[in-house]
């Protein structure tokens, strides 16, 4: 899931006006863009690349068929979209759309590992790797946020998680990676998956794990950082929020003693995470951690 | 995510040959009484609240037969049961318990699949005994020896739980009488709102319902696609994302200051900076406003250029803060400049101790 340069990247959904604006960012920083996809422009070019009735058309189309497939699909069209990427043989579908019916993300996530097909997201804001190619609608572009560096930051917020990269940018701290998990309850790519790439990930020396309450991903992600060496910084969001309320993530919910602020950073906190109370301190941490390391 | 009412979660389990009580939902005493005669004597008159724990406090009251009805909604209705008040009450036949139990269906958080609950013990709150509750995550694989393994109200239910777009399905409790009879006695059902465009009209009828719950603001707020909560501090906050809104209002707090409200305007909502300003800025005992913006999808320069021209057409008295990074920021912050004669701040961090400072609790120390 960390993308680079050779990966042949599709577009669902390339003629909209959110897919041609993002489009032509990725293509400026050097995303390889290879087609889009829509049934109602088959046949004709958009942003300099050939549109395609389906994902599957494009992948026996083009030279190297389909690496990653980006949604810029409605909600409703999702799940389709999803489907046809899997079958395409994409190895990667990177799921911008909110709003996607939980259950179709359940049967969307069934259907991409029974092909090996890896999802991020839904909701999420997509995932970068400084310097080479970002794939979604991050400001990538931006240099006083992302810089190629070797610290990996996951985040299920893309806000958060691009201020997350601004301090660490800010502070001399480049980035190998940003995977945006997104925001929904059910994700097909977990903040525990997502460590599990970053520690396979020769370039990456220590990870910034941006939460916020709700769900168990933290736990279930400081379960899978207690095995491992790289040290890992984390800040976590909802602390003050009250209870019981959705704050705009339909995954931000604390509800009973589920996904609180304080069962997240007790697990992070015995598995040797730091975990900072303001995002602005993540880089402090971050340089303490790793001098000890 | 939608609540349904406990008749409309009951009406649905009973559509789908799931036994409930029989009853009605009245809005004066005299109605409850004669619900009694018609299915009691014995009847339970529960106060219609969405909110969980009802029981705990005083809304749910058996009676004895039609005065005791009567006397017992008198008594409920009217009252505020969490953040609702009680305007109708269920009035239900009374069963003759044998044993009360719970059954559930959800979504495993750790798994991202359907996972059934059970427990022998029932009637009271699940987080009360998480330690007597089986659970069974139902694997992707429709062959799976698990699901023929359910018991057939289990796999009634897990069913339901798929077509209706569900979130949570609980009975609880689920009642063996003493004639051997199987029935839910109280029903939660939570539909997932994403998926309300297809199963209409029901969704239509709750979200009418749903408009109902929370505060004047908030409720406009969400009629015009924003996600408001108020809160009891002074610092008026917009922000873009969710996370980074809870950020900023877990910022406030660290620094010493409070939060007058949770309003992000991220995503497809980031075109509705006007409004949202508006929606804070009503609020009272406001003595000043964040606005904290990090730009991923949602453009700085667009959110921005909103708040530059509701604050023009709103002309507060009081401080503001301005915090600017992401896509479209350096236009962003050369329109604070020059439209509103204010210096942005170049970080979170200044720009959260500065609002701290200008507002009235910091102001006071």
């Amino acid at each position: 899931m960390i993308v680079n340069r050779s990966h042949q990247v599709l577009v669902h959904g390339i003629t909209g006006r959110q897919g041609t604006f993002w489009t032509q960012q990725m293509q400026a920083y050097g995303t390889n863009i290879v087609g889009g996809v829509n049934p109602k422009k088959a046949g004709s070019y958009h942003c300099q690349v050939p549109v395609f009735a389906s994902a599957e058309e494009a992948a026996s189309s083009l030279d190297g068929g389909v690496d990653v497939s980006v949604l810029f699909v409605p909600p409703q069209g999702a799940l389709a979209a999803i489907e046809d990427a899997v079958a395409a043989q994409a190895s990667l579908v990177v799921v911008l759309t909110e709003f996607i019916p939980v259950h179709d993300t359940i049967r969307a996530i069934d259907t991409a590992n029974k092909a090996g097909t890896t999802i991020i997201g839904p909701n999420t804001a997509g995932i970068v790797t400084p310097g080479q190619t970002f794939v979604g609608f991050m400001p990538a572009f931006d240099q006083r946020i992302f810089m190629p560096g070797n610290v990996g930051v996951i985040s299920r917020s893309g806000s958060l998680g691009t201020l997350a990269c601004l301090e660490l940018t800010r502070a001399g701290f480049g980035q190998s990676a940003f995977l945006g998990v997104g925001g929904d309850p059910v994700s097909g790519t977990t903040s525990a998956d997502a460590f599990a790439a970053l520690e396979a990930d020769e370039t990456t020396e220590a990870v910034v794990l941006i939460g916020e309450i709700g769900g168990r991903k933290e736990e279930d992600a400081a379960e899978v950082i207690a095995r491992s060496s790289k040290p890992v910084v984390s800040f976590l969001a909802g602390r003050v929020s009250p209870p019981g309320k959705r704050m705009g993530h339909a995954g931000a919910i604390v509800d009973g003693t589920t996904g609180t602020y304080e069962s997240k950073r007790s697990a992070l906190e015995a598995s040797g995470v730091v975990v900072v109370d303001v995002p602005w301190q993540i880089p402090d941490a971050l340089a303490a951690i790793m001098k000890q390391t | 995510m939608v609540k349904l009412a406990e008749n409309q979660a009951k009406s649905i389990l009973k559509a789908r040959g799931i036994p409930i009580p029989q009853g009605k939902v009245v809005k004066t005493p005299d109605e409850a009484a004669q619900v009694a005669v018609e299915f009691g004597p014995r009847v339970a008159v529960k106060a219609m609240v969405r909110s969980g724990g009802r029981g705990k406090q005083g809304g749910v009251v058996i009676a004895d037969g039609p005065p005791q009805a009567a006397q017992a909604a008198h008594q409920i209705l009217g009252t505020t049961l969490g953040d609702e008040v009680v305007a109708s009450v269920l009035v239900e036949q009374a069963v003759d318990i044998a044993s009360e139990h719970y059954l559930s269906v959800t979504i495993d958080p750790s798994s991202g699949r359907p996972m059934i609950m059970r427990s022998e013990q029932g009637g009271i709150e699940i987080e009360d005994m998480a330690d007597q509750v089986e659970s069974v995550i139902i694997g992707s694989d429709n062959s799976d020896t698990q699901v023929a393994n359910l018991a057939p109200l289990e796999a009634k239910l897990l069913e339901a739980f798929t077509e209706l777009d569900a979130l949570l399905i609980e009975i609880n409790p689920l009642v063996h009488t003493v004639d051997g009879e199987v029935i839910a006695v109280d029903a939660k059902i939570e539909l997932d709102d994403s998926a309300a465009y297809r199963h209409q009209p029901l969704h239509g009828s709750i979200e009418t319902e749903q408009g109902l719950l929370g505060t004047d603001r908030e409720r406009k707020a969400a009629a015009i696609g924003l996600r408001l909560i108020e809160l009891d501090g002074d610092i008026a906050v917009l922000a873009n994302g969710a996370g980074l809104t809870m950020a900023t209002m877990d910022a406030i707090v660290a620094l010493g200051g409070a939060p007058a409200n949770f309003l992000e305007i991220g995503g497809d909502a980031y075109t509705k900076a006007i409004p949202a300003l508006e929606l804070v800025l009503s609020q009272p005992a406001i003595s000043s406003l964040l606005v904290n913006f990090c730009g991923a999808f949602a453009r700085c320069d667009v959110m921005t250029a909103g708040v530059v021209e509701a604050w023009k057409a709103l002309k507060p008295d009081i401080p503001v803060v301005f915090s600017i990074s992401g896509t479209g920021m350096d236009e962003a912050n050369e329109m604070v400049r020059t439209e509103l004669g204010i210096e942005p701040h170049l970080t979170m961090a200044d720009a959260v101790a500065a609002v701290v400072q200008a507002s009235a609790k910091g102001s006071q120390q």
